[in-house]
């Protein structure tokens, strides 16, 4: 016990960082075992969010098979849980193809740029009690920053590739990403409102009711956007396999490939993370002083296991309907949702700014018998708005032609 | 210090050799993607600042959305492959950036970058803290500051100041939006006479 963090040091807080500090400054000078706690900090996380996606793409494709009534790999090992391994193996070995008219520095960056904001959002997230890697006072825009760099990337991948495929996938994940930021950063800020701050440990201990429950239009919002925002089905446009081959990674391949798979599943993983922590009360639960880390990877699990279920199940949107569902459909919920938690949250705090339980579970009430109004009223206005022939019909022909 | 030193070199560094290869390289698309990595060295002098809230913010609008609007407007943009071609418009150009670059080494030299001494630097910090988290009046306490500064400090959070000291300037930008805006609708409606727009 020769080296002890300064107690201003904002690193005291992550009691994983301090616990490796003081056992590694036994044997090492405590300048250099400062360095060597962060260095094994990195590593967990990075390890941690990469054996992850590879877990989960094996976990997605054994319950996609049973979803399809069939197996899924089951070969490799136990189970077929060495199937991620198999697959690596497989993909390091094949040919590492860039395309000769393709930018090659461009095409080179793209798979670590997409695997970077993937890693960089988990270094926030509280995955047991005072775990969190950093924990930011602005923890909730910071998680927003960094997934936006996700954008540039796959822009990067389409204008690199050279391959119009690549472009058309690209173009259209940049706007269902840009689209689907605006009604998940406006459903984060109810969030925000009733924690009454940005950082993800607040956000957690403010928990005493699930935010689930007390926003539960800020939830199913913010679910969509995140599930649009990931690409999966049934907001899969940028990669369509049946429309575009494989969208903006078409002419990619060997390590590239794996990486930008790992980004793929490891997002999964992050975003049911946040999701967690935002809404489902983070880490805590019975035992959490000890079993933090359970509850946060079982609720983990069984959202990942929602966005296997849905991806099994929903058939891919068009992108008109997919954009007009973000604009005519979760923008307005999300207005209407942080409209209603301002005016309750103005209305029930405290003198000193505080909410109590009693006051959350008043809000849930009112909350979910607003969610239902609006889900129903604007449930039935898209129903009527989204009419994809209306487009090419003799009348709008005629306008045209009168140009 | 010296270890903050060296970062703020590095992203001097890469502030300046980004700015110049934004203007230099020809390849429109390299150079947007260049000026992301400006904007990523500028979030780090905030970070250098301990301004975290401006650093992420910075991350969030620019490069996760005004960088994203360049990159698609140099894709509609014609001649795109052919790089970057010149036009009548450098000399009014090259004026124009002569005059904002005068007046910004004129604010750099005039302003004083001294330290803050100590006992201001709490309050500082409590500022950038209070545009985040609600501040309670236990933790104001606990700095042990007297009662003026502690409403100093409560009425000193960012959201406040842009709508008291800095309404000017604030309301000047909105203006500035409003007219993009508008010139963008401008620039994509259809010709006149087909009755429209």
């Amino acid at each position: 016990m020769n080296c002890v963090l300064g107690s201003d040091n904002i690193l005291n807080d992550t009691v994983l960082y301090r616990v490796i500090y003081e056992a590694v400054g036994n044997v090492l000078p405590c300048g250099l075992s400062y360095v060597v706690a962060g260095l094994a900090m990195m590593m967990i996380l990075v390890n941690g969010v990469l054996v992850g996606a590879g877990l989960f793409s094996w976990v997605e494709r054994r319950l996609i098979g049973r979803f399809h009534n069939r197996i899924g790999p089951n070969r490799w090992g136990p189970f077929g849980l060495l199937q991620p391994m198999a697959d690596l193996v497989k993909l390091l070995t094949k040919e590492d193809l860039t395309p000769k008219s393709a930018d090659r520095l461009l095409f080179a960056i793209v798979p670590v740029a997409m695997l970077a904001p993937v890693i960089l959002t988990m270094a926030v997230v509280p995955f047991a009690k005072d775990t969190a890697l950093a924990n930011l006072n602005v923890g909730v825009l910071y998680i927003l920053a960094v997934t936006s760099i996700t954008s540039v990337a796959i822009f990067m991948a389409g204008w690199a590739s050279d391959n119009r495929y690549a472009m058309f996938g690209a173009s259209r994940g940049v706007a269902v990403l840009i689209s689907y930021e605006v009604p998940v950063v406006m459903s984060l800020l109810g969030v925000v409102l009733l924690a009454g701050s940005m950082s993800l440990d607040d956000v957690v201990s403010a928990q005493n009711v699930p935010f689930l429950l007390v926003q539960p239009m800020a939830f199913f919002v913010f679910l969509a956007g995140i599930s649009a925002e990931l690409n999966r089905t049934p907001f899969d446009l940028a990669e369509a396999e049946s429309e575009l081959i494989a969208g903006f990674h078409t002419e990619y391949s060997g390590v590239k490939f794996a990486l930008i798979q790992a980004a793929e599943f490891g997002a999964v993983l992050t975003s049911s993370a946040v999701i967690v922590t935002l809404f489902l009360s983070g880490w805590s639960g019975p035992f959490s002083e000890y079993f933090g880390w359970a509850w946060f990877l079982l609720k983990i699990g069984v959202l990942a296991f929602m966005f296997s279920w849905v991806r099994a199940t929903l058939p891919r949107l068009r992108i008109d309907q997919l954009l007009a569902f973000a604009w005519k459909f979760l923008l307005p919920l999300s207005i209407i949702n942080l409209f209603a938690t301002a005016l309750e949250v103005y209305f029930l705090r405290d003198d000193a700014g505080t909410l109590a339980t009693s006051d959350l579970w008043v809000m849930a009430g009112i909350n979910f018998g607003v969610a239902f109004a609006c889900l129903i009223i604007f449930g039935t206005l898209i129903k009527e708005k989204v009419r994809p022939a209306r487009l090419i019909t003799g009348d709008t022909l005629s306008a045209v032609e009168a140009d | 210090m010296l270890v903050q030193d060296i970062v703020f070199w590095i992203l001097s560094l890469m502030a300046i050799v980004g700015s110049l290869g934004v203007v230099l390289v020809s390849n429109l698309f390299r150079a947007a993607l260049l000026l992301i990595l400006v904007f990523v060295a500028v979030a780090g002098m905030f970070i250098l600042l301990s301004a975290e809230f401006l650093a992420v913010v910075q991350i969030l609008i620019y490069v996760g959305a005004i960088a994203i609007l360049i990159i698609f407007a140099v894709m509609l943009t014609r001649d795109v492959q052919r790089g970057n071609l010149p036009n009548r418009m450098h000399i009014p150009a090259a004026v124009f950036a002569a005059l904002l670059f005068t007046a910004l080494v004129a604010v750099a030299v005039d302003t004083k970058w001294d330290f803050l001494p100590a006992e201001h630097q709490e309050r500082v910090e409590l500022v950038q803290v209070s545009a985040v988290t609600i501040i309670t009046d236990e933790v104001l306490n606990d700095e042990g500051l007297s009662l003026q500064e502690q409403e100093e400090i409560q009425e000193s959070g960012l959201a406040d100041l842009l709508i008291s000291d800095y309404v000017l300037p604030f309301e000047a930008v909105s203006v500035l939006l409003l007219a993009a805006l508008i010139g963008a609708l401008v620039l994509v409606r259809p010709d006149r006479g087909t009755g429209r727009g």
